[in-house]
């Protein structure tokens, strides 16, 4: 067992379960939401040739999608070496 | 040299690189068969994921249906690339800790049950068997109009080099395989792509040129060119939709989680040394298909302008093109002709090729040829040509191979080893894991040289049955530790019949009834995976609330996958 006791083993997965539901929902709100349900609406502004809510469902939400993945390897690295379950 | 000598030595040269990587990378265990011994990079995992991810669909169809759908394109774009975030947070590093061979021994474990195991097996095998059939008919394609052999032959030659690095290297010969079949079709997708940003906007980077303004001087935005053009010719505007919000919203949910949901992408995952290196791993592969998919809506874009312009001739100062006489066309017109998937009928009998969406349209164009005629469209060099050709087959033989593994998988482990015929040793069982491979590929053969009508319709079953299977399955799995197999049972059964049904119901009893007004809610077949799967959790829920909880050491089970430290190798049982 990595955890000294049941407290910081509580800890642990509310904090990675915290850290998940922040990041899936950047994830919604880049694809469905401007990507989909908003993309009327942002299409009123322009980003250079493309229309704003066209340009998040072909390409803008794709690069959020990487970057998200790139945060979370971090951020849970983090995590698990300050809860000492990091794998040595 | 010409075009065709010129395709048989690049393509030959890759299949050598591919031989010669299955030969160094036998497999000598079962476990090095299942999951290359999981000691694979992670980089390495990654760019063998997006090898075994893109398939025959992405590289050849993808833009091309992009290019005629515009917006409504959206779906495949977010669908097939959002999946990796679900699959990297919720998904990959706790099945990595989890430590098992395949989806269907998670399931079976976590849940306790022969039952659950045996759905999770026929559901793996019917997906994967679904999806490659696709592929073989993949290969067959490009053979048959590069190297101008019949579809048949491509099909026979694709299999014999299949069936060479995956019965022999199993998981370890395929990563490798797929990390040098990825640098191929990556590199034969986008050097075309840049080219023609190149010509068309003197943007280098694609994923720029396609919203910047056109080089002919007119300071014209391409998109608001194409916009005007494809209104002009009786099209819905290329960059705003036509299909309803909701519909567009859950066919994207379904193919998201259904990529998520998919076995041989799931078990890519199992590879890696370590818990870290499954996350970082999922973030690899996703920016290596995100290359190719942030590219091919340019090539849509890029395409659609050329091909307008090339059929119906330039708009000149404010007078409405008229069409481009026959006589004129440029040969990849006529070439492509021949082989029927351009066609040309002068209704109007000007002796002048026009094409639109309305009744004025004399020529059809299949959506296949926008990335396999790209390069000849723009006028690129015959190495290019000969280039994609090799991209494509390496993209559908990837793939073909990641799934040929999870079938001969479900059948030697999952079938064999954990169910009839639990005394059966290494050696054996990696016998049986060959001869599976080697039936597999058979039967995929087959159906790539009759390749049943179904074929694009069931593509939707794949995803859908992923969707509302494995997906609600394995999250409950992790995130819940008291979840018993009775709920796990109740909910993959209630998923997989409610979109098996939906579907079986509105592509093959009663097409005729397949249409907005009919759907559930409005959402079509290809979207209805997504209901499927609340339903899958909806009823898990409900049952699980009359049930008893999971036992206390399953309890522990998923206390111990949910924190990284302890991860060994991926365990022979």
């Amino acid at each position: 067992m990595g955890f000294k006791n049941d407290n910081d083993k509580q800890a642990y997965w509310r904090t990675t379960v915290l850290l998940l539901l922040k990041l899936l929902v950047i994830w919604f709100v880049v694809s469905f939401g401007c990507g989909i349900l908003l993309v009327d609406q942002l299409n009123q502004f322009q980003l250079f040739g493309f229309k704003l809510g066209f340009w998040f469902s072909q390409q803008g939400a794709i690069y959020c999608f990487v970057l998200l993945i790139f945060y979370y390897v971090y951020a849970m690295n983090k995590i698990d070496q300050r809860f000492g379950v990091d794998e040595e | 040299m010409d075009l065709k000598t010129l395709t048989m030595l690049i393509v030959g040269a890759s299949f050598v690189l591919y031989f010669a990587i299955a030969i160094w990378a036998r497999a000598g265990s079962t476990q090095e068969f299942y999951v290359a011994g999981g000691g694979v990079h992670p980089i390495a995992n990654g760019m063998a994921t997006a090898a075994d991810w893109m398939s025959a669909a992405s590289f050849i169809s993808m833009a091309g249906l992009i290019s005629f759908m515009g917006y409504d394109g959206t779906v495949y774009l977010l669908g097939w690339t959002g999946g990796y975030v679900l699959l990297a947070l919720c998904l990959a590093p706790y099945l990595r800790k989890f430590g098992k061979f395949t989806v269907p021994d998670f399931i079976g474990d976590r849940y306790y049950s022969q039952t659950a195991r045996t759905v999770a097996v026929v559901c793996a095998i019917f997906v994967s068997f679904t999806y490659v059939a696709g592929q073989m008919r993949g290969v067959g394609v490009v053979f048959s109009r590069f190297l101008e052999v019949d579809i048949t032959t491509g099909v026979i030659i694709g299999m014999g080099v299949v069936f060479f690095y995956t019965v022999l290297g199993g998981m370890k010969g395929i990563t490798y395989t797929q990390v040098a079949q990825y640098c191929v079709l990556i590199f034969a997708y986008t050097v075309p792509a840049v080219f023609i940003s190149m010509m068309m906007t003197g943007h280098v980077l694609p994923q720029t040129g396609f919203g910047a303004t056109l080089s002919d001087g007119s300071g014209v935005y391409l998109l608001d060119k194409l916009d005007g053009l494809v209104m002009e010719l009786g099209f819905h505007e290329y960059t705003s939709g036509s299909k309803g919000m909701f519909d567009v919203f859950c066919i994207t949910a379904a193919l998201m989680v259904g990529t998520a949901g998919l076995p041989h992408v799931i078990v890519r995952f199992f590879t890696v040394p370590k818990v870290r290196d499954a996350r970082k791993s999922a973030g690899w592969a996703l920016l290596f298909i995100a290359l190719l998919y942030t590219t091919a809506p340019s090539i849509a874009a890029f395409a659609r302008v050329n091909m307008i312009e090339t059929i119906n001739g330039p708009t000149v100062a404010g007078q409405a093109a008229t069409g481009t006489p026959y006589s004129d066309a440029p040969t990849w017109i006529t070439n492509w002709e021949k082989t029927g998937l351009i066609g040309w009928e002068d209704k109007n009998a000007d002796g002048k090729m026009f094409y639109s969406g309305d009744e004025r349209n004399e020529v059809t164009i299949d959506r296949d040829i926008v990335v396999l005629a790209n390069p000849e469209i723009a006028d690129l060099p015959a190495w290019v040509i000969a280039l994609v050709a090799a991209g494509g087959v390496a993209a559908a033989l990837s793939t073909s191979a990641g799934l040929l593994l999870v079938i001969s998988t479900s059948v030697s482990h999952d079938l064999l080893k954990r169910n009839l015929m639990p005394n059966i040793t290494d050696k054996k069982e990696l016998f049986y894991a060959r001869l599976a491979a080697g039936v597999a590929i058979c039967i995929a053969g087959w159906f790539g040289i009759h390749p049943p009508g179904f074929v694009a319709q069931v593509v939707a079953f794949a995803f859908g049955l992923a969707a509302s299977s494995f997906f609600p399955a394995i999250i409950m799995g992790i995130f819940s530790k008291k979840m018993n197999s009775q709920g796990a049972i109740a909910g993959m059964l209630a998923g997989i019949i409610f979109t098996a049904a939906y579907i079986i119901y509105f592509k093959f009893v009663n097409p005729a009834a397949n249409v907005a007004d009919n759907w559930l809610l409005g959402v079509s077949p290809e979207g209805i995976g997504s209901i499927g799967m609340l339903l899958n959790f909806a009823v898990a829920l409900v049952v699980f609330k009359f049930t008893k909880p999971a036992p206390e050491e399953i309890q522990q089970l998923v206390e111990s996958i949910r924190y990284p430290r302890g991860a060994g190798e991926a365990q022979a049982h």
